[in-house]
């Protein structure tokens, strides 16, 4: 397979940016799309050229570092699936494909197609935890946990922290991210207890970051890697509202 | 010159005696404490945020100590612990299916194939069940009976179900909520995070650990980070094979770092090769997908019983298929561990009976547990490992059978530490898979992430305290001492040297070459002559790397290129003595198999009255000769027997 790239160039944080044209051929379809970016990156360093800055760790959609926007969809073509489970055979040989970073005032670009979502650790540091110091938890079977919340604590759970949903929300709003937490912790007995100042904090922390607020339109589940539901956020709308009226 | 030489001084693991079941209590209440007042005086420096690292920072923090956490990747959630997959074990005996302490003891001895010490797996089985409270509190979302109680299911090696699990997900869970722990000390202060660093050398002061320094991989500036101790929690090696089941970055550079300053390093040459990971595809493949062991619970791996069978695996009749593993070893079956399921996987595809276009794979079949559990119970175990099999492979595998081939998972060697978790510079301390301690020549399923939290939670804790109650009076490190001088400007000279180079073969291209080697002379099995043919292709390959390896850009930038450059530098020192350990290990172990030592049926020979020892390396210089160190290991509780699955 041959395909055309116009991949987005910046060189760091306060450089314009701008698109460059690359030809990648001699692709075999079960190579992943980041694969043919190290085909691609291998040729340039050969010939002495600066090779194209993407982010990756786990290449099987568990870490959440990986992250392109690909022919204008956070992760690409295939759902439910992250940049780095993307295979050269959802594309057709011969198609342009348009890659570029996550773009939000929140996620600054570094280099290329690499951004900064420290953003989401200071988020998660202002209340998407359970304040218990390690030793003082007693059995684990004590408090038994029905499989209903536990199973739906577990998938809210999952999310990896990438940035899509915020990547494809208009507003560039972090609300499918920080309702995924609030709601696996509200949902479990031994969060319940911090359940408001959870909320409040990390919504507080979230607007201070410069993440816009969430009109429910619903682009953000659509394009999550892990099927995060829009029901997290109806939750989170549950407890913020609890909350306040508690203030 | 001589490969290595050997001290005539024994190693001291410094292990408790006594009863077993009491040493860990008994040194715990031996050891020295600090006082809340002056643990507020101490700054501790924690390099990882994996499973290891997460547990030990937070739970530093918690008690007081000023933390420095650091990690390379943008987040302290990444770090390569998220990906493990199939659960955590701990003697619960939830199931009352005959587990205990002892048993969790027993089978983790038997599992690493006797080289692995008593005194530390035991008090590993011993904290094991309070790891389990301490993430159900934290809120990890651990798979749960209708009932509401926790559910366990089994692992390879064993006979009972300990394994917690969350899904596919348990290191993704576990690890959250251990990041989440660190987060909010993070939050209080009581914790400093530097995401985006690597660190690049070790600073020892006066024989004592001191401190680090780091490269800000954003803007590419060194920091020098003092502190009155130092803990690495930087994982394991199998990188080194280039092909494994490890996230791309995972690499040696912070624990061979410390080796060059005088850490000891443990049993190198034991690596794991995890027998169900999906086969290779092509030559431009960049990693190797694990498919977990907990597959092997359900599934059946066979082969066909003629060669080349031309057929699709669904044509095959029962009678026309070869259940190796059933057949080879009837009480464990599908479950043997993953050293002897490897093995048998290689045999039979060397033997010429493989599968699939490479015919480097055997067949994981679902079929039969579809029968028996209907699809939807199967799909709620192991959902989203068939989802992930389907994106990389394009089949279905509720439909056809999965195609399996072993690959490079786990390091067992790893910086050699005493009990205290203290390597062999004092104040430097060794956590989670970097370190040697307890899994011998062989780590049983579900067992790292115990040692991980274990090492992270529960031990380091209150060993470190042991060491520090000496520095209570000890000022803040300076950093402008002359050894952080030192050290920054060797880790720049390296720098610059390896920019310097402006050849014309990409790192990946060359680091792919030492893998092939390792994976082919030092991997599933080894024999004398490969591995010294080894040695010679190791060094050929390194004068290459420094005469014609490609770094393009500068060092004061976001350069990747250059941040791989160095860890494929150390790796190609850490093969060296990879080669060198196994080739002095004159016998088969666990995951070290010498072709020379087998039984009559193939099986691991293992020499006790000649190596039952740990092998601690001493750096001595770039390609010099290393000299080993013996720890005896000495086994009061299980006898060490022939190792039988059958
Ligand atoms: C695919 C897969 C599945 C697995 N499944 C299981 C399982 O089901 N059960 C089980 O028990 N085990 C499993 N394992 C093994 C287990 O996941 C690992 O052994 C364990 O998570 C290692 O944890 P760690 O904290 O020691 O290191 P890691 O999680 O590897 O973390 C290393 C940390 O060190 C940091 N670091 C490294 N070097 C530097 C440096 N120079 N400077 C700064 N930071 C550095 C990294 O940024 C990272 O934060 C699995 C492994 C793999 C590969
Ligand atoms: S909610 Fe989904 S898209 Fe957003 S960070 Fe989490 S996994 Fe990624
Ligand atoms: S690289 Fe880890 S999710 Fe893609």
């Amino acid at each position: 397979m041959k395909v055309y790239l116009k991949v987005w160039r910046q060189r760091h944080a306060r450089d314009a940016g701008r698109f460059v044209d690359y030809t990648v051929d001699g692709i075999n379809p079960d190579m992943s799309f980041l694969e043919m970016l190290d085909v691609l990156n291998n040729r340039l360093i050969s010939q002495g050229e600066d090779p194209i800055a993407f982010d990756h760790d786990c290449r099987e959609g568990i870490c959440g570092t990986c992250g392109l926007y690909i022919n204008g969809r956070p992760h690409g073509p295939v759902a439910r699936a992250t940049t780095c489970q993307v295979h050269m055979r959802h594309f057709k040989d011969g198609e342009t494909i348009v890659i570029e970073p996550w773009r939000a005032d929140a996620f600054p670009v570094i280099k290329d197609l690499v951004v900064d979502r420290s953003a989401f650790d200071r988020i998660i540091q202002a209340g998407g935890f359970v304040s218990v110091n390690t030793g003082q938890a007693p059995d684990g079977n004590a408090i038994p946990i029905p499989k209903e919340d536990a199973s739906k604590a577990f998938d809210a759970a999952t999310c990896i922290g990438c940035g899509a949903c915020v990547a494809a929300c208009k507003n560039a709003s972090a609300m499918l991210f920080v309702a995924a937490k609030v709601a696996h912790l509200a949902r479990l007995p031994q969060g319940r207890i911090e359940a408001r100042e959870r909320v409040l904090n990390m919504l507080t922390q979230m607007e201070e970051e410069g993440f816009g607020g969430c009109t429910n339109t619903g682009a953000c589940e659509a394009e999550c890697p892990k099927a995060i539901s829009l029901e997290n956020i109806a939750l989170l709308n549950r407890e913020f509202i609890k909350a306040k009226c508690a203030l | 010159m001589k490969l290595f030489s050997i001290s005539d001084k024994k190693l001291d693991g410094k292990c408790p005696t006594g009863p077993i079941e009491k040493r860990w209590t008994q040194h715990k209440a031996s050891i020295r404490l600090v006082s809340p007042a002056n643990k507020r005086r101490l700054d501790v420096i924690v390099v990882g945020t994996g499973l290891a690292g997460a547990s030990a920072a937070a739970a530093l923090a918690e008690l007081g100590y000023n933390v420095k956490v650091f990690c390379y990747q943008d987040s302290p959630r990444r770090a390569h612990s998220i990906a493990a997959q199939g659960g955590i074990n701990a003697a619960k005996n939830y199931m009352n299916d005959g587990d205990s302490v002892f048993r969790l003891f027993y089978d983790t001895v038997k599992g690493g194939d006797y080289r692995a010490r008593e005194s530390n797996v035991y008090r590993l089985a011993e904290v094991s069940a309070n790891i389990i409270d301490q993430c159900v509190a934290q809120g990890v979302p651990f798979a749960r009976e209708y009932g509401g109680y926790l559910d366990n299911r089994s692992f390879g090696g064993v006979q009972v179900s300990r394994t917690f699990y969350a899904k596919g997900q348990t290191g993704q869970q576990l690890l959250l909520g251990a990041y989440q722990a660190l987060m909010r000390q993070v939050g209080r202060g009581q914790a400093k995070l530097y995401s985006s660093h690597e660190m690049l050398d070790l600073v020892v002061i006066d024989g004592k650990a001191r401190g680090i320094i780091a490269r800000n991989l954003i803007t590419g500036e060194l920091e020098r980070h003092g502190a009155h101790a130092v803990v690495l929690c930087t994982g394991g090696y199998g990188n080194v094979f280039f092909l494994s089941t490890n996230a791309k970055n995972c690499n040696v550079t912070a624990a061979w770092r410390a080796h060059r300053r005088g850490a000891f390093f443990g049993n190198p040459c034991f690596t794991q090769i995890h027998p169900t990971c999906i086969p290779v595809s092509g030559d431009y493949q960049s990693k190797l997908t694990l498919m977990s062991e907990s597959l092997r619970n359900d599934g059946r791996i066979w082969v066909p019983k003629r060669k080349d069978d031309p057929r699709k695996p669904t044509e095959i009749p029962e009678d026309e298929r070869d259940y190796y593993l059933e057949r080879r070893y009837p009480a464990f079956g599908n479950l043997v561990p993953r050293d002897v399921a490897s093995r048998a996987a290689k045999e039979r595809c060397d033997a010429g009976y493989g599968v699939g276009p490479s015919k480097m794979a055997v067949y994981l079949d679902f079929s039969d547990a579809i029968k028996r559990m209907g699809r939807a119970a199967v799909e709620a175990k192991y959902g989203n490992l068939f989802e992930i099999y389907q994106l990389i492979t394009d089949e279905n595998p509720y439909e056809t059978p999965m195609r399996i081939y072993p690959a490079v998972h786990y390091t067992m060697g790893g910086l050699w530490v005493d009990y205290n978790l203290m390597s062999t510079i004092p104040g430097l301390y060794v956590c989670g898979e970097a370190n040697f301690s307890d899994h011998g020549a062989n780590r049983l399923g579900a067992s790292a992430l115990m040692q991980g939290l274990a090492d992270g939670y529960f031990v380091l804790p209150y060993t470190i305290g042991d060491y520090l109650a000496d520095d209570i009076r000890a000022p803040k490190i300076d950093t402008r001492h002359e050894a952080f001088e030192e050290a920054e400007k060797s880790v720049l000279e390296r720098i610059e040297k390896l920019l310097s180079v402006r050849g014309k073969t990409p790192v990946d291209v060359l680091h792919r070459k030492l893998g092939l080697t390792m994976w082919d002379y030092c991997g599933m099995s080894r024999n004398a002559e490969g591995l010294e043919k080894a040695l010679k292709i190791i060094d050929e390959l390194e004068n290459e790397f420094w005469k014609d390896v490609a770094v393009p850009g500068t060092d004061k930038e976001w350069n990747k290129e250059l941040e791989k450059a160095g860890r494929v530098a150390d790796f190609f020192e850490l093969a060296r003595l990879m080669c060198i350990d196994a080739l002095h290990r004159e016998e088969s172990c666990g995951g070290h198999f010498r072709e020379e030592y087998q039984t009559e049926d193939g099986e691991a020979l293992r020499r006790d009255d000649l190596f039952s020892y740990v092998a601690a390396w001493e750096y001595t210089g770039h390609r010099q000769s290393p000299v080993l160190h013996k720890e005896d290991l000495i086994f009061e509780y299980c006898k060490p027997t022939t190792r039988s699955y059958k």
